[in-house]
């Protein structure tokens, strides 16, 4: 092995340790937790997860969350692809500054606005709804996927775009069944991205929520001060909430580096 | 070349109207505020620019400023260097590479209210696996609710903790698409390392860097949920940045005027350092 492969080595364990001590305190029961420092369970149960299992509020959490985090990630890509693909091949009064504009909208403090947004969407009379957030959440996701699909889409030669149309296909049938498929790595990337960025989010999620579209985050954060603190419960969700992330970075996982450095990023 | 076609907006208006929905109606709310007072029970005097006036000369602002701003610096100083550092040390195929991707990204994937709570469990005094080798074992005197000096170290390391892992896979995403042919000929021409780095692979990371440091800077600026579960703003007003301060103003105090006055001039800094940032780095290009 040679000395430089330590330095990804040393890294990874380092980001692993708060993990690991989230997993084990999950693990244990809140008298162990309290009682004093203990490296692994040692009275290991698996209580905290069955209690998550089985309350509703906390299992509804995880819906939740996946449902409106999903929900935005095909809005903002549906929306960000025709775009993108305006930014990448056509020129047009404003283009320019449009596409800075876009990316301003990342800019602003989320903090800053969860007071307007809870006005905005209440007299919309979406409040508590999972759109609200899905809605809420493509302020800051669409301009990411506007800025790493145009790159892809950019990569692409324009030839193909004048060979499909010489050979008679409709601009439809040409952007969905020949563009789309040669830049699905982009597609990839982008829907990583936008759901990661949505299912991270907090502060806009729990602004909008109240009962029946609370984010998992939220029904932490809101059972930490009533149920006493019980850590082991809390370390548990934890734990789950960071499966679903997991999964898609699997999915992923060949694109994400590749996906990037086609990109005109 | 781009032809001139101004379908173009067509194609742009879904974006558009979802975007401008979000932004623009709430950022207009908060002008609106700003510019008026406010005594709870809806109803408002125009006090014109008397915030503005207010809180650019207020200490108050001026010391959270001050934290933002060498929060920021630090950050950006260590994790942009040691983001490229790592993915310059990663191999560049076989079967360990999906693997450190994906370890590598699990903390992108954490909500950021469960990163300040895993941290602060991370670091408690006698419980805590950080805090209790700290302690118990190196013997520091480590409590970061007491010392403000822990609270800032530690707070910096939850950050590096999180995020250093986009600069890492920004950059590797620049280093891989790398031809091996440019390789061989520095090998021929009998380069340094540092050459290899400095001629080949640092202008080829050069626009994922550029990516880097905007989004690390746009996100570092805002950052408010991940300190603000860790620490709360303390211990005193010693790791109260911005977003924490300006959430203090506005829900603790309900000061709705001067808080959308702060969040005016804070959103406008944001912006022209990211102007400054997005021409300084892609001056080059055109």
């Amino acid at each position: 092995m040679k000395p430089r492969n330590l330095v990804p080595i040393i890294y990874i364990l380092f980001l692993l340790l708060p993990i690991y001590w989230l997993m084990a305190m999950s693990f244990k029961t809140t008298n162990e937790i309290l009682g004093g420092f203990s490296l692994f369970p040692q009275d290991f149960t698996l209580d905290n997860y069955r209690t998550i299992f089985t309350e509703p509020v906390w299992y509804w959490g995880y819906f939740n969350s996946i449902f409106y985090v999903s929900l935005n990630t095909v809005i903002s890509l549906v929306a960000a692809l025709p775009a993108a693909y305006a930014f990448s091949r056509y020129s047009f009064i404003g283009d320019k500054h449009l596409f800075f504009w876009l990316l301003t909208n990342r800019m602003a403090p989320a903090a800053v606005f969860a007071l307007p947004f809870f006005q905005l969407y209440s007299s919309v009379g979406l409040f508590d709804t999972h759109l609200a957030v899905a809605l809420a959440h493509c302020l800051f996701n669409i301009p990411l996927a506007v800025w790493i699909l145009e790159g892809f889409m950019s990569s692409v030669p324009k030839e193909l775009d004048e060979t499909a149309y010489v050979d008679g296909y409709s601009f439809h049938r040409f952007f969905i069944t020949v563009f789309i498929p040669s830049i699905k790595a982009g597609v990839g990337v982008a829907a990583f991205f936008c759901f990661m960025f949505s299912w991270v989010e907090l502060l806009l999620a729990k602004t909008l929520t109240a009962v029946d579209a609370k984010p998992i985050a939220a029904t932490m954060t809101r059972t930490a001060s009533s149920a006493g603190y019980e850590l082991g419960l809390l370390a548990a969700a934890g734990v789950l909430t960071i499966i679903p992330g997991a999964i898609v970075i699997y999915f992923v996982r060949n694109y994400i580096a590749k996906g990037f450095a086609l990109g005109r990023v | 070349m781009r032809t001139v076609n101004q379908r173009g907006w067509l194609f742009v208006l879904p974006v558009l109207l979802l975007v401008a929905f979000n932004a623009l109606v709430p950022l207009m709310t908060v002008v609106n505020y700003s510019v008026q007072e406010t005594f709870g029970n809806n109803q408002f005097f125009w006090v014109g620019l008397r915030w503005f006036e207010e809180i650019l000369q207020s200490e108050r602002f001026h010391a959270a400023l001050g934290r933002q701003m060498l929060f920021t610096v630090t950050i950006l100083i260590i994790e942009i260097p040691l983001g490229v550092a790592i993915a310059l040390a990663m191999p560049r195929r076989g079967f360990w590479v999906p693997v450190c991707l994906v370890l590598m990204s699990l903390p992108l994937l954490i909500p950021w209210n469960v990163v300040g709570a895993m941290w602060n469990i991370f670091t408690l005094p006698d419980i805590g696996l950080l805090g209790y080798t700290l302690n118990n074992v190196l013997g520091i005197d480590y409590n970061m609710t007491q010392d403000p000096f822990a609270a800032w170290i530690t707070v910096i390391v939850m950050d590096v903790w999180h995020w250093t892992s986009l600069v890492v896979l920004l950059s590797y995403a620049g280093l891989i698409s790398i031809p091996e042919a440019y390789y061989q000929a520095a090998k021929i021409d009998g380069a340094s390392n540092w050459s290899v780095f400095r001629h080949i692979q640092l202008p080829k990371m050069k626009r994922v860097l550029t990516i880097a440091v905007l989004l690390r800077f746009m996100d570092s600026f805002n950052i408010y949920t991940e300190p603000f579960v860790l620490t709360g703003g303390g211990p005193g007003n010693s790791t109260t940045l911005l977003s924490i301060d300006l959430v203090k103003v506005a829900l603790g105090q309900f000061d709705l005027g001067p808080a959308a006055a702060m969040s005016l001039i804070y959103f406008a800094i944001t912006l022209a350092v990211s102007w400054l940032f997005y021409t300084l780095m892609t001056r080059d290009d055109r």
